[in-house]
């Protein structure tokens, strides 16, 4: 297996905290080095947050796991500085084949959308996005940015106080205490955090066993998922395959409920299952193998007093649709922004249930999809084996039947409708760019929108009057003038038929209210709504 | 019941019993599974034709209703 896995990317050291005199206190501490944890740390050294992580490893995550990556997700990692390496390390696919028995029942394309930076989908394995984030984090680091990572750190005890968190962390030379303002756990489903404060996490536990065999081989397989129900080489149940870089493959085969895990990981096995599927005499090296059953499910709320939860974390859901990891970024997103403002006294700290609200909605989104598409896949009964089979067979001849079929509903981003957060609309502008909605990216003036935004409250001046600067609540909100002749499909996506526009967009690229013209005490009012304070 | 919004449960076919005996055709010399399978397919070929959410969910409704204790 890849070296990657083996080489500590964020080894033991220790830090002058274990030998400070009294607790040392941080501003923010993450709790786990993973993607989301990583990408949390990311955002918050950025805007020169100071943030400490902690991990009780020292490596990227051990196999592919997470490597699906959406386009909003995409973008986030865009603004924290690893798009362009993802992009280009990155498998880039736009079809996707569902097959019955050995029948191609149905085939859909993303259809990208031209104008857009960031492709609709890529696949690449996990640890070769965390190795981008760790990278990431360096560059930031010898830049002077406050960010620290420290491996093999592994909190053992925490207490959750009104204004702060003290936490025990176990390190190879012994326990030490420390501090933070406010925690973030990204530590996974298993979250120790969670479990240590005693919070709740329900949902449904679904019973059947998946199978991952990840695979180096050299085939002429096209860069698209398919997926099988009841392939002749998986009776009964279904198979995935899907194209990571270094021709690498993910085979995902469905095993059923009761099964002898022992067993079903032996080489062997495994050896036997790859062969009926890709051909007696094929060639490949497995890479990564692992047995997973689910959970659909989440967290009340995703704020603890101090203590914040994001990623696997505060939710969990089933692998189909690729709304785990890519969920997972939608939180720092959201959040890292508004612990910000919380921090410099700009924001009352209720802003920070705001994040709780807004994403235990695109949680609440995630799991039902997912769980819709769990039913589909795994049949919990007779006749919903039944109905399932009959939509596949009609799928066949009959248009009508395909969007029926459901072998995962593809992550799409979150539009906060109803947030408290969301100021005026103008129901005359696109649908698609409304409050709530993160921003549609589109060319401009030679780049990309989405390089302009972000990281602070912005005025979009799309063909309308405005001030020159801003300033509200003690923020300065940047003005952005778009010239919408020179800018065709920002214009569709902006002003549909329209002739001008004002957009207020929050720091996270997420539209927060919109206008027709140009109304300094309607901007005010919403800036306001915004940060929590009316 | 409003046609043009709601499920119609008046009379609707001109040739009952002609509809009846083609259903009991269609299912003729089916095994239970196959018969299970074409009811499926029919029922989702009717609900898409009927394409209406509201008349659909009058539909479950009243054939859920209508169950024997």
């Amino acid at each position: 297996m890849s070296k990657i896995f083996e080489t500590p990317l964020y080894p033991y050291q220790r830090s002058p905290d274990q030998d400070a005199p009294r607790y040392v206190r941080h501003p923010v501490i993450v709790v786990g080095a993973g993607p989301i944890g990583l990408a949390a740390a990311i955002d918050l050294a950025q805007q020169d947050v100071p943030v400490v992580v902690l991990d009780d490893n020292d490596k990227v995550s051990f196999g592919s796991r997470a490597i699906c990556f959406a386009k909003r997700p995409l973008e986030i990692l865009d603004r924290l500085g690893c798009g362009d390496a993802m992009v280009e390390k990155g498998v880039t696919w736009h079809t996707g084949k569902v097959f019955t028995d050995t029948r191609e029942t149905y085939r859909f394309d993303l259809l990208p959308e031209g104008g857009h930076k960031m492709p609709a989908f890529i696949n690449l394995q996990q640890y070769h996005l965390e190795e981008f984030l760790v990278r990431r984090v360096r560059e930031l680091e010898s830049r002077g940015r406050p960010i620290e990572i420290r491996g093999r750190n592994r909190v053992s005890a925490i207490s959750n106080n009104g204004n702060f968190v003290r936490l025990e962390v176990d390190t190879p030379e012994g326990p030490y205490n420390v501090e933070a303002d406010w925690l973030i756990a990204c530590d996974g489903a298993g979250s120790p955090i969670r479990q240590m404060l005693g919070l709740d996490f329900v949902g449904k536990v679904f019973e059947d066993n998946f199978l991952i065999a990840d695979v180096i081989m050299r085939a002429d397989f096209p860069s698209e998922r398919w997926f099988w129900f009841d392939p002749p080489f998986n009776r009964g149940q279904s198979a995935l395959l899907h194209k990571q870089p270094d021709n690498v493959w993910r085979i995902d085969f469905q095993l059923g409920r009761d099964i002898d895990r022992e067993e079903e990981l032996k080489p062997e096995n495994i050896d036997r299952r790859l062969r009926a599927m890709l051909g007696e005499d094929v060639e490949y090296e497995l890479e990564w193998s692992s047995i997973y059953t689910f959970q659909c499910r989440r967290m009340e709320k995703f704020r603890h007093g101090r203590v914040l939860f994001a990623g696997d974390a505060a939710h969990q859901v089933s692998p189909f649709g690729a709304r785990g990891a890519n969920s997972g970024f939608q939180d720092t997103d959201n959040l890292c922004w508004k612990l910000k403002l919380v921090l410099d006294g700009t924001a009352p700290e209720t802003l920070l249930d705001s994040y709780s609200d807004e994403r235990t909605y695109g949680a609440d989104e995630n799991i039902l999809n997912s769980t819709r598409s769990t039913e589909f896949i795994t049949p919990k009964s007779e006749i919903s084996r039944i109905f399932r089979d009959a939509v596949l067979d009609l799928a066949v001849e009959h248009d009508f039947a395909r969007p029926l079929v459901n072998s995962g509903r593809l992550s799409v981003p979150c539009t906060y409708d109803g947030s408290v957060l969301n100021g005026p609309d103008d129901p005359a502008l696109p649908r698609r760019t409304r409050p709530g909605a993160p921003a549609v990216d589109a060319p401009l003036d030679g780049g990309w929108l989405l390089d302009r935004l972000g990281d602070r409250f912005q005025l979009l001046l799309i063909g309308a009057d405005g001030p020159e600067r801003l300033n509200e609540s003690g923020l300065e909100i940047e003005v952005l003038r778009v010239n919408p002749e020179k800018n065709p499909e920002l214009r569709a996506r902006y002003l549909g038929d329209a002739l001008a526009a004002v957009y207020l967009l929050r720091p996270d690229q997420h539209v927060a209210a919109r206008w027709s013209a140009w109304d300094e005490a309607a901007t005010r009012a919403a800036i306001r709504r915004a940060l929590g304070m009316e | 019941m409003n046609r043009t919004t709601g499920l119609n449960t008046q009379p609707n076919l001109a040739d009952p019993d002609g509809f009846y005996a083609a259903l009991m055709a269609a299912h003729e010399g089916l095994t239970k599974a196959q018969s299970d399978a074409l009811n499926a397919r029919l029922v989702l070929i009717l609900a898409n034709h009927i394409g209406d959410e509201e008349v659909l969910k009058q539909a479950l409704a009243a054939a859920r209703k209508s169950a024997r204790a």
